[in-house]
């Protein structure tokens, strides 16, 4: 077992499989601390006792998060090795590396809701678990680096620091360690694209036809319209989402217009017009078809992100396999 | 559910610098307390939040039940004399 | 991406320099000095394997060893940059010189190989580093305030590569051989830290003597045995520090420098 006992949640007493009629009445009572508790804006540590359901769909939502992390390290990793300058390697090796360590926050706060991470890892390994589409698409040029801090970044920054107030204790703390750090991601990003789009004419051009092609898919990132998603309204109950996914898109574009002005690069969307009325940007239709698409396995990338990590993982079994071995002969295992 | 290459797990506290106490920042696996320790370091202190790390085996640690919140810790709620704002004392009467 | 054929040494015979080629020549007569030729050395082992450390990301064993390998890659950068802004301008050395100009070890440059290759290749050269800075740091050149700050740095990887040899010789059957195999093959490439470097003023043979302490210790903690093949090629012509590199290396380098050489004069 390799969840710690203080991550335990609590489990059935001695006696009480016995006595059902007196479990229900417990599990009602149960039930109702839980609500107040979460209605009143408390934190849900992992011993409380809570629905089966609200444990499932945490377990969903942070596995499908630490999956993206580790899988979004692909993309990026792909341009290390050819960084055009030291400053800028130094920059995404930095970035890259932290996305593992996301990953390893996240997977962290899993655990303590009872699934262990060899667990989770072979879900995502067997297609049962997702990852966010938008680490799907290839990074075809070095401004595709850019983007990805600029716009995926800054769309997943929409998106996390609500969850920083989530009602799940452990999860919100892994989000403010996220948080903290990915703001550097977002801003390195911008950086990168500025200089490209004040830089000759070829680099204005890389820039520029990168941000086409991460325009849409970043918009994506915030899931399916309001009316169509799924898990939206019980989430927002239970205070694992805050916003709806429409009203965060919105504050997504509505940041990004005066950004893209400075930076001199035009977003790829002639329907974008300030809305008085609304005190919003309006914006175009989303491709929701390409979106399902990408979601059910056909995007660019879907099988070449998951072989090589099926494949690392393969790879590291002797490597974990050894170290094992070797703390079980030592003397130094814990279990 | 535990395989050969299957790691336990380590809770990983942090001294943020000292003359603070070890704070829990998170945990991580590891296949030893060595490599846990290392571990620690690379994920937790690369940003120079620490100068000292403890390394503890999750399983080693016992933690008080949720449903034993209310015999544990409320008969604490009603002994406001342990605290100073308990007491009256005169205005002007200073260093007290 | 053709290397001359002259030994760095000789006089070159035809200068038909490229653009390229030329503003590497045109960093050439600062690198003379004896200093320089010190500073390029060092920078480029560290630049060289922290480029293939970085390879790893995204394909390392286990999420705990992503982390820890970026972090050493990422203390190697932070030591070539400081090291090449010693000779020169730092991007210029690094994206425009051609292989034949590159003064690393051969070691540095080999190819990852599997887990157990990556590490032989860091325990021979992080003890290499360790014991090298070690003594540069309490000496008085120009190195020395680098020296003193990256020996802790290097410190650590050497600490890492022991723990993950002690683990993989003395962990399965499996990993037993793979270590083995990978300390055998890197071997060859070892001889070539203790020659003497221009502007290093160290005792290189007494170096050799603490290196081989070091790592036959480990080794043979791991339970494994020091290989006992030759330390070096039987080329004459020479290895890295003077230009002479193996094949992996011209491709490595293509894949660093194409996208900054592909710009020329652009800023990033």
């Amino acid at each position: 077992m390799a969840t710690a006992a203080a991550h335990t949640a609590a489990g059935t007493e001695p006696g009480e499989a016995a006595h059902p009629a007196a479990s229900s009445a417990r599990t009602a009572e149960q039930q109702a601390a839980f609500d107040e508790a979460v209605a009143a804006d408390e934190r849900i540590e992992p011993r409380d006792w809570m629905p089966d359901a609200y444990r499932a769909t945490l377990v969903r939502q942070i596995a499908q998060h630490a999956h993206s992390e580790i899988i979004g390290m692909q993309p990026e990793a792909n341009w290390i090795t050819r960084a055009p300058s030291l400053r800028r390697k130094a920059i995404l090796m930095a970035k890259v590396q932290d996305e593992a360590g996301h990953g390893l926050y996240l997977y962290s706060a899993a655990e303590t809701l009872g699934t262990s991470r060899e667990e989770l890892l072979d879900k995502l390994h067997s297609g049962r678990q997702k990852y966010s589409s938008i680490f799907n698409y290839p990074t075809l040029t070095w401004a595709d680096v850019g983007a990805i801090g600029w716009l995926v970044d800054g769309a997943a920054i929409t998106n996390q620091v609500p969850l920083c107030r989530c009602s799940y204790g452990p999860y919100a703390r892994a989000m403010v360690r996220v948080c903290k750090e990915e703001s550097f991601h977002q801003r390195q990003g911008y950086e990168s694209l500025l200089a490209l789009s004040r830089g000759t004419k070829a680099q204005h051009e890389m820039a520029q036809d990168a941000v086409n092609r991460w325009w849409w898919p970043s918009l994506m990132m915030f899931g399916p319209p309001d009316d169509e998603s799924s898990h939206s309204e019980q989430s927002m109950t239970w205070k694992i989402k805050r916003h709806s996914n429409d009203e965060l898109r919105q504050r997504f574009v509505d940041i990004c217009v005066p950004q893209a002005e400075s930076l001199g690069l035009t977003l790829p969307d002639p329907d974008l017009v300030w809305n008085e009325a609304r005190g919003h940007y309006d914006f175009g239709p989303i491709d929701w078809t390409e979106f399902w698409a990408v979601l059910k396995g056909n995007g660019p990338c879907n099988d070449q992100r998951i072989t090589q990590r099926r494949r690392a993982h393969e790879e590291g079994v002797w490597v974990r396999e050894a170290a094992a071995a070797y703390a079980a002969k030592h003397g130094k295992a814990t279990a | 559910m535990s395989s050969s290459t299957d790691w336990p797990l380590w809770e990983v506290f942090v001294r943020s610098r000292r003359g603070l106490s070890h704070t829990h920042a998170g945990s991580l696996h590891a296949p030893d307390a060595e490599m846990a320790l290392r571990n620690a370091r690379d994920l937790y202190t690369r940003r120079s939040e620490g100068v000292s790390l403890w390394v503890v085996p999750s399983t080693a640690i016992t933690a008080s039940s949720p449903d034993e919140k209310d015999s544990f810790f409320e008969p604490a709620g009603d002994k406001p004399y342990r605290h100073p704002t308990f007491y009256e004392i005169p205005d002007g009467v200073k260093h007290l | 991406m053709t290397a001359t054929p002259t030994p760095a040494a000789a006089p070159t015979p035809t200068p038909a320099p490229t653009s390229a080629a030329a503003s590497a020549q045109a960093a050439a007569p600062a690198r003379a000095l004896p200093a320089n030729v010190a500073a390029l050395a060092l920078g480029d082992d560290a630049l060289v394997l922290s480029h293939r450390l970085g390879e790893w990301a995204g394909h390392a064993p286990v999420l705990e060893e992503e982390v820890a390998l970026a972090n050493i890659a990422l203390d190697l950068l932070g030591q070539a940059r400081v090291l090449l802004s010693l000779a020169g301008d730092e991007d210029e050395l690094a994206y425009l010189r051609e292989e034949r100009a590159f003064r690393n070890l051969q070691l540095v440059e080999q190819p990852n190989g599997d887990f157990a290759h990556t590490i032989a290749r860091q325990l021979y050269f992080s003890t290499y580093q360790t014991l090298l800075y070690g003594q540069l740091a309490s000496g008085e050149s120009e190195l020395a305030p680098l020296a003193a700050k990256a020996v802790k740095e290097v410190t650590y990887h050497q600490d890492h590569a022991e723990q993950w040899t002690l683990r993989l010789g003395d962990g399965t059957a499996e990993s037993h051989e793979r270590m083995r195999r990978g300390l055998d093959a890197l071997w060859r490439f070892t001889g070539e830290m203790f020659q003497p470097v221009d502007g290093i003023d160290v005792d290189f043979e007494a170096l050799r003597e603490s290196w081989t302490a070091s790592v036959t210790a480990v080794i043979e903690r791991a339970t494994l045995s020091v290989p006992d093949g030759p330390q070096s090629g039987a080329w004459t012509a020479g290895a890295g520090r003077q230009g002479l590199h193996t094949e992996p290396f011209g491709r490595m380098l293509a894949e660093m420098q194409h996208l900054h050489r592909s710009h020329p004069g652009a800023s990033w």
